[in-house]
C-alpha cells in the first residue's frame, strides 16, 4: 500500500503547529497503525529530520496511551478499538490519511501527537476512590454480596482506559463520559456508596476547573470510546450530582 | 561476598508474623522527615507509594509515563491468585505455597514464597474494600478460575483485564495520598540513576522527559518497582517502555543481579506476522481452561494449512494432535507456561507448525462451545436442541467469559475465533530473575529495595500463572510498607539528604555526559535497528532453548553489536525537550549490557529448569533436566566494568517444607 | 465547593437547560390546542379570540406566563453560555472532522437551532403578542380583541403573507430538529437513562418533535390556501 499522510507537527507548546505531508510506501495492510508511524519514523530519521513524537505504550489496547485523531474521528474509523489496535487493512492503497492530536484545552501539546492528559489525573485524585487504609485489615471479601447485575455494570464502567478519546470526539471537548465511568463504578459498588455524594461533587468540580466544555448529550462519546463505556453513566452521573447538591448542606 | 538473606527463624508458618512484630517501626513525629522514592507506579509501585505514604512517610513516585495508570501492570489478563479456599477445593496458604515452589522448579526462596501465599487473601480483601469489581457469581459472591500448573480454583479475575483493575485500584489509593498531599507524583520522568553515597542509597538523579531537565532527588529509601526486562527481547508482551534500565543501574552501582537467564515465554500469544512487528500480544492463559491445543497430526495437513490450502475447521478429529493432552495426561492444556511453551516449540521445529510462517499452533474453543452449549441448553430446558442452537448458546458463554479476548485476537488477526481456532504461539512475556533482595525486599545495597518483578524472590524459574499480580501487590501493600521501617528506624537522625554531595554531583554529571555522548553521535542507524538486532540474537540464542555454544556465540555478538551502537547510533532531536527517541536510545543502551548478562547467567547454569532449558540437560523425553546437587542455589551476579566481567556469588537455597521432586505434570 | 452546586457548575447548567426546555415543550403542546381552533377557519374566529382573551387576562395564566418568559429568556442564556464555554474548551480546531460517523447533526447544532427559534419567537412576539397586549387591535362582534383577524390577515392577505407563511414553516422545522434531540436529551441529562425506559422516552420524543411542529405548520398553510 502506498499512502499520504497529513500529520500535524508542533515543536512544543507554544508553538503555532501546522500540518505537513509525508508519503509512505509499500505498507502492509497487516500493520498496526503505530507500526506504520514506526516505519515513517524510521524513514524520517534515516532522512535526518525530527521524527513524529506520538504517545504509545501497551500498543494492546489496554493501557490508553495511544491517541491519534485519524481521518476526522479519535482513534480512527473502526469501532471499540484504540489507535495501536486500528491496522492499516482499514485503508486502501493510495488513500491520504489525516492524523492530529487530541485537540482540547484541557489537553495541551506537548510536541506534535502526544498531549498532555495530566488533567484526568486531577479529576481522579479529586474523588476517585474509596477512603480505605491499605492495611488489608478489612472485612472478608465475601462479607458484601454484591448482585451480579451490579458487579458487572460496576466492571463495564471501570473499563475505562482513561484514554481521553471521549474528550477529543466530543464537539464542546466534554471529560463527561470519563469522569461518569468513575463516578458510576464507585455508586454501583456498596464499598464506594458510602462517599458518592461527597465523590461526585469533588470529581465535577476538578472536572469544570480543569477547562472541559459541557456535555450536550451528542452522544458522540460513547460511540468512538475504545471500550464502549455507556452513556447510562453519564446520567447516572447527573442524577448522582443532583441528589449530591440538593442534599447537601452548602 | 557473602550475601545474607536475613530469613527470620522459626517454622515457616511463623517467620512472617514474628518478624512483623519484631520490626523496629519509625514514629510518627519521624516518618514526617524521612523521604522514600518509588520509582514505578505498577501494581507494586503504587500499592508500595500509597501504604508508605498512608503511614507518614514523605514519598516521592516516577513514572515515565503520562500517567501512573498506564503501567504495564494494567495489561495483565487473566486474574490473581489467592488461598481462599472459597471455592472448597482443598486450597490453602501451604498448598498455594507449594504449587508455588514446584511450579518454579525449586528455584525460589521458601520463606518468602510462603510470606506471600499467606498474605495472598488480604489482597483480595483489600481490593474489594477498594472498590475493585472482580467477577461474582449470582449469590453476589466472587467468582474463581483455574490457572496452569494448579489442580484448585483460586484465581480471582475481573474478565481478562484483571491487570487493569487492580492496578486501577492501587492507582486509587495513590491518588488518595496524592490528593493529601502525602504523595508527590511525578509523571513523564524517568530514573537515570541510584545516588550511593557512603554505601547506602541516598536518592535518584531523574529526567524530566517532556523538558530535558536532569533532576536530583535525594530520598532515605529508594524503592524500584519498575518491572521486568524482557523487552531485552525486542518482541515480547512488554509495553513498548517496559525497560530494564533502573534495575540495571542499580546494578552497576553495586546491586547483584539475581537468575537473569530466567525469562518466562508465554504459551498463549498471537503468532508473529511480519519482519516490522513491533510487540507480541498475549492471550490470557485462562484460554487453555476451555480451549484445546493442537497441530495436525500428518505434516503434509499441517503444509496444506500452511498454504491455506486447507481450512483447520476441515481436519477431521483423528488427524489433529492434541499433543499436550497426549503427552501430559493429568494436567492436559493447564501444565505451566514453560512446559507448554517448549512442547509448541518442538511441534513447530519438527514441522507440524501452522500460519503462513510454520510457526504457531492452534487453540480451539470448538469442543468448550458444544460443550458449554449443551448444558446451556438444557438449563433453560431445550429437550432437542439443533446444532446450530447449541453452538449459538455455547458462543455465548464462551463469550461472556472471553469475549474481549476473542475481540482482540480478532482485531489483530481479522479472524473469527469463535468459528476458526485461534493461532497462537509462544512470547516472551515475564522475567523471573531481577536484582536480589534479602527476605525484607532490600537490595545488597542498603536503603535501596526492589519490589514486583523488578525482583527475583519468588517465581524460581518459572512463574505460575496470575502469580505476578498477587507479587506485585503483596510485596507492595503488605511487605515493603512493614520491612522499610526496620531499615529506616536507623535514619531518623539523618535529617535531609544534601543533595548537593559529591556523590549526586558525580552521578548527575555522568548522566549528562551520557546523554550528551548519545545525541551527538551523529550515526547512521536508528535506536530502534539496534534493539532489533539484539532480539534477535536473543530469541535465537538465548530463547526457549539454549545450548552453551549459541550462549558463547551470543555473548561475543552482544558485545560487537554495543560497540557498533555507541559508534554508530543516530539519536535525532533535542536533549532539552520531549524526544521519545532518546529516551529509547538510553534504555537500548542498557538491554545491550543486559543481554549478556543473561546470556552469562544461562551459560553458567549447566541443568535445566523451569523457562530456562539448556539443550545439553534433557531427559530422553526432552524434558527438562534439573541438577538439584549443582545449582540448587540462586545465581547472584556483582557487576565489575562490563557484563561479561560479572562475579557470580551464590546464595544457597534450602527447602525445609518441600522435597525437592522431578516436576510431573504427566 | 465554592461553586454553588446548583447554579454554576457544568452539570448544574444542563439541569436548568432541561427543566426550561422541558417546561417549554408543555408549553408548545397548550399553544398548540389554542391555535388549532384557527382550523375551523372564520366560523371559529370568535373562539380563537375568546382563548385569546383569556390567555391574556386570567391572573393564573399570567403567572405561568411569566414563568414561560423566564424560561425561554433563561433557556437561551443558558444556551449562550454553554456554547462560549464549549468554544473555549477547544482554542484549536481540528484540521478534518467527520462527525456524523458518531453523532446526529441536529445534537450538534443546537445552538444554531435555538437561535433560529430565538430569532422567531421575537418576531412573532412582535407580530401577536405585543400588538395584543400593547397595540391598536380591531374588536370583534362580541367586543373581543379580534386577533383572529389580525392572524387571518397576517398569513392570508397581507402583500407578503407567503413570506409570512414560509417564515413560519421554516421556523416550525427548526423547532422540529431542535425537539428531536432536545427532548431526549432533556431526560439524559436529569439523569433518566434505563435500559427498558429510555427506548420509549426516545421514540416519544422523537413523535413529538415530528407532530408538534408540523401540526403548527400546517396551520398557517391550511389558511394561506383557503384564503
Amino acid at each position: 500500500m502506498n499512502l499520504t499522510l497529513k500529520i500535524w507537527r508542533q515543536n512544543g507548546p507554544d508553538d503555532k503547529g501546522r500540518m505537513e505531508i509525508y508519503p509512505v510506501q509499500d505498507i502492509n495492510p497487516d500493520m498496526s497503525f503505530l507500526e506504520m508511524m514506526d516505519v515513517l519514523n524510521e524513514q524520517i530519521i534515516a532522512e535526518g529530520k525530527d521524527p513524529i513524537a506520538f504517545d504509545h505504550d501497551c500498543r494492546e489496547g489496554i493501557c490508553g496511551m495511544c491517541s491519534m485523531f485519524i481521518n476526522g474521528e479519535a482513534h480512527g474509523p473502526g469501532r471499540r478499538i484504540t489507535t495501536c489496535q486500528l491496522h492499516m487493512r482499514s485503508f486502501n492503497d493510495g488513500d491520504t490519511i489525516v492524523v492530529e492530536p487530541w485537540r482540547a484545552a484541557a489537553f495541551p501539546v506537548i510536541k506534535d501527537l502526544a498531549t498532555d492528559r495530566s488533567a484526568f489525573d486531577r479529576i481522579q485524585q479529586a474523588g476517585g476512590y474509596v477512603s480505605v487504609n491499605t492495611s488489608g485489615n478489612t472485612i472478608d471479601a465475601n462479607a458484601i454480596p454484591v448482585p451480579k447485575t451490579d458487579a458487572d455494570r460496576a466492571f463495564d464502567a471501570a473499563t475505562c482506559i482513561g484514554c481521553g478519546a471521549c474528550v477529543a470526539t466530543c464537539k464542546n471537548s466534554s471529560a463527561m463520559l470519563f469522569v461518569s465511568a468513575k463516578v458510576s463504578q464507585y455508586a454501583l459498588l456498596p464499598q464506594g456508596k458510602v462517599e458518592a455524594k461527597e465523590r461526585v461533587r469533588k470529581m465535577v468540580n476538578q472536572m469544570d476547573l480543569e477547562g472541559f466544555g459541557n456535555c450536550t448529550n451528542t452522544g458522540a462519546c460513547e460511540v468512538e470510546c475504545p471500550v464502549g463505556i455507556s452513556l447510562e453513566n453519564i446520567a447516572r452521573m447527573n442524577r448522582e450530582y443532583l441528589s449530591a447538591s440538593l442534599s447537601s448542606a452548602e | 561476598m557473602k550475601l545474607n538473606a536475613n530469613i527470620p527463624s522459626g517454622p515457616i508458618g511463623e517467620k512472617w508474623g514474628s518478624h512483623k512484630s519484631s520490626i523496629r517501626l519509625v514514629s510518627p513525629a519521624n516518618k514526617r522527615n524521612i523521604d522514600v522514592v518509588v520509582i514505578g507506579t505498577g501494581l507494586a509501585g503504587s500499592s508500595a507509594a500509597a501504604s508508605l505514604a498512608e503511614m507518614g512517610y514523605n514519598v516521592k513516585a516516577f513514572c515515565f509515563q503520562d500517567s501512573p495508570r498506564r503501567a504495564h501492570s494494567i495489561a495483565a489478563q487473566g486474574g490473581i491468585n489467592a488461598a481462599k479456599n472459597y471455592q472448597n477445593d482443598g486450597d490453602s496458604v501451604h498448598r498455594l505455597f507449594y504449587d508455588t515452589i514446584k511450579g518454579g522448579d525449586y528455584r525460589s526462596r521458601e520463606a518468602n514464597v510462603y510470606r506471600l501465599a499467606e498474605v495472598s487473601a488480604n489482597i483480595i480483601d483489600q481490593c474489594v474494600a477498594q472498590g475493585v469489581p472482580f467477577a461474582r457469581d449470582y449469590g453476589g459472591l466472587l467468582d474463581n478460575r483455574s490457572f496452569g500448573g494448579v489442580q484448585v480454583s483460586r484465581t480471582f479475575y475481573a474478565k481478562g483485564q484483571t491487570g487493569q483493575q487492580l492496578l486501577l485500584g492501587a492507582y486509587s489509593a495513590l491518588n488518595r495520598q496524592i490528593s493529601k498531599g502525602n504523595v508527590k507524583m511525578y509523571n513523564r520522568h524517568e530514573m537515570m540513576d541510584v545516588v550511593v553515597e557512603d554505601g547506602k542509597a541516598r536518592g535518584i538523579i531523574a529526567r524530566n522527559l517532556t523538558t530535558g531537565e536532569i533532576e536530583r532527588h535525594g530520598a532515605h529509601a529508594v524503592l524500584l518497582c519498575t518491572g521486568g526486562y524482557g523487552n531485552v527481547f525486542f518482541l515480547s508482551t512488554n509495553a513498548m517502555g517496559s525497560n530494564g534500565s533502573a534495575a540495571w543501574k542499580a546494578h552497576r552501582r553495586g546491586a547483584m543481579f539475581a537468575n537473569p537467564c530466567f525469562t518466562q515465554i508465554h504459551p498463549t500469544c498471537i503468532p508473529q506476522s511480519g519482519e516490522y512487528q513491533s510487540k507480541l500480544t498475549l492471550m490470557s492463559e485462562s484460554l487453555r481452561n476451555d480451549g484445546r491445543i493442537w497441530v495436525p497430526k500428518d505434516k503434509k495437513d499441517a503444509e496444506a494449512i500452511r498454504e491455506g490450502k486447507l481450512k483447520p475447521t476441515d481436519l477431521p478429529e483423528e488427524k489433529r494432535d492434541y499433543y499436550l493432552e497426549r503427552r501430559y495426561p493429568a494436567f492436559g492444556n493447564l501444565v505451566p507456561r514453560d512446559v507448554a511453551s517448549r512442547a509448541a516449540k518442538e511441534r513447530c521445529d519438527e514441522g507440524f507448525g501452522v500460519n503462513a510462517t510454520g510457526q504457531a499452533v492452534f487453540l480451539d474453543f470448538s469442543s468448550a462451545i458444544e460443550r458449554y452449549g449443551k448444558t446451556e441448553a438444557t438449563q433453560l430446558g431445550i429437550a432437542n436442541p439443533s446444532n446450530e442452537k447449541i453452538i449459538e448458546l455455547g458462543e455465548k458463554v464462551v463469550s461472556s467469559k472471553y469475549g474481549n479476548l476473542f475481540e482482540m485476537y480478532e482485531k489483530i488477526k481479522d479472524i473469527n475465533p469463535y468459528k476458526s481456532p485461534m493461532m497462537i504461539y509462544p512470547a516472551v512475556h515475564y522475567t523471573m530473575g531481577g536484582l536480589w533482595v534479602d527476605y525484607n525486599l532490600m537490595t545488597n545495597v542498603p536503603g535501596l529495595y526492589a519490589l514486583g518483578e523488578a525482583n527475583f524472590s519468588d517465581h524460581g524459574a518459572n512463574r505460575l500463572g496470575a502469580s505476578a499480580l498477587m507479587q506485585g501487590l503483596a510485596d507492595g501493600y503488605f511487605v515493603a510498607p512493614y520491612t522499610v521501617g526496620d531499615y529506616l528506624a536507623d535514619e531518623i537522625r539523618t535529617g535531609a539528604i544534601d543533595t548537593n554531595s559529591e556523590a549526586f554531583e558525580k552521578a548527575e554529571a555522568e548522566v549528562v555526559d551520557r546523554i550528551d555522548k548519545l545525541i551527538n553521535n551523529n550515526g547512521t542507524r536508528s535506536v530502534d535497528s539496534f534493539h532489533r538486532a539484539l532480539g534477535k540474537i536473543m530469541w535465537d540464542k538465548c530463547g526457549m532453548a539454549r545450548n552453551a555454544e549459541g550462549l558463547k556465540e551470543a555473548i561475543n555478538d552482544i558485545k560487537a553489536l554495543r560497540e557498533a551502537f555507541w559508534n554508530d547510533v543516530k539519536v535525532p532531536g533535542r536533549k532539552d525537550m520531549y524526544n521519545p527517541e532518546l529516551d529509547k536510545a538510553g534504555r537500548v543502551a542498557d538491554f545491550l549490557e543486559l543481554g549478556e548478562l543473561m546470556c552469562l547467567d544461562a551459560l553458567t547454569r549447566e541443568e535445566s529448569c523451569g523457562g530456562h532449558f539448556r539443550e545439553e540437560h534433557q531427559t530422553e523425553e526432552g524434558e527438562a533436566l534439573r541438577d538439584d546437587e549443582n545449582f540448587a542455589f540462586v545465581s547472584c551476579w556483582k557487576y565489575n566494568d562490563e557484563p561479561s566481567k560479572a562475579e557470580l556469588v551464590k546464595e544457597e537455597l534450602t527447602f525445609e517444607n518441600v522435597e525437592l521432586k522431578t516436576r510431573s505434570y504427566k | 465547593m465554592a461553586k454553588s452546586a446548583l447554579l454554576g457548575s457544568s452539570l448544574a447548567k444542563k439541569y436548568w437547560m432541561a427543566l426550561t426546555g422541558l417546561f417549554l415543550s408543555l408549553f408548545l403542546v397548550a399553544h398548540l390546542a389554542g391555535n388549532l381552533v384557527l382550523l375551523g377557519g372564520d366560523a371559529s374566529a370568535a373562539d380563537f379570540n375568546a382563548y385569546a382573551e383569556f390567555m391574556t387576562t386570567f391572573p393564573l395564566i399570567k403567572i405561568v406566563s411569566y414563568l414561560l418568559y423566564a424560561s425561554i429568556l433563561f433557556h437561551a442564556i443558558d444556551g449562550i453560555v454553554l456554547t462560549i464555554q464549549n468554544r473555549k474548551a477547544r482554542p484549536v480546531k481540528y484540521h478534518y472532522e467527520k462527525p456524523s460517523a458518531n453523532s446526529g447533526w441536529a445534537s450538534r447544532n443546537m445552538a444554531f437551532l435555538g437561535t433560529i427559534v430565538l430569532l422567531f419567537i421575537v418576531g412573532h412576539m412582535a407580530t401577536f403578542w405585543w400588538r395584543m397586549k400593547f397595540g391598536d387591535m380591531p374588536v370583534d362582534a362580541l367586543g373581543q380583541k379580534d386577533l383572529y383577524t389580525v392572524v387571518a390577515t397576517y398569513f392570508t392577505t397581507a402583500s407578503t403573507a407567503w413570506l409570512h407563511v414560509a417564515l413560519y414553516v421554516v421556523a416550525m422545522i427548526a423547532i422540529g430538529f431542535h425537539l428531536w434531540h432536545g427532548l431526549q436529551s432533556a431526560f439524559q441529562s436529569l439523569g433518566v437513562n434505563h435500559p427498558k425506559y429510555s427506548p420509549v422516552i426516545k421514540k416519544v420524543g422523537k413523535i413529538f418533535a415530528v407532530v408538534i411542529p408540523a401540526l403548527f405548520a400546517i396551520i398557517p398553510i391550511f389558511m394561506f390556501i383557503n384564503q
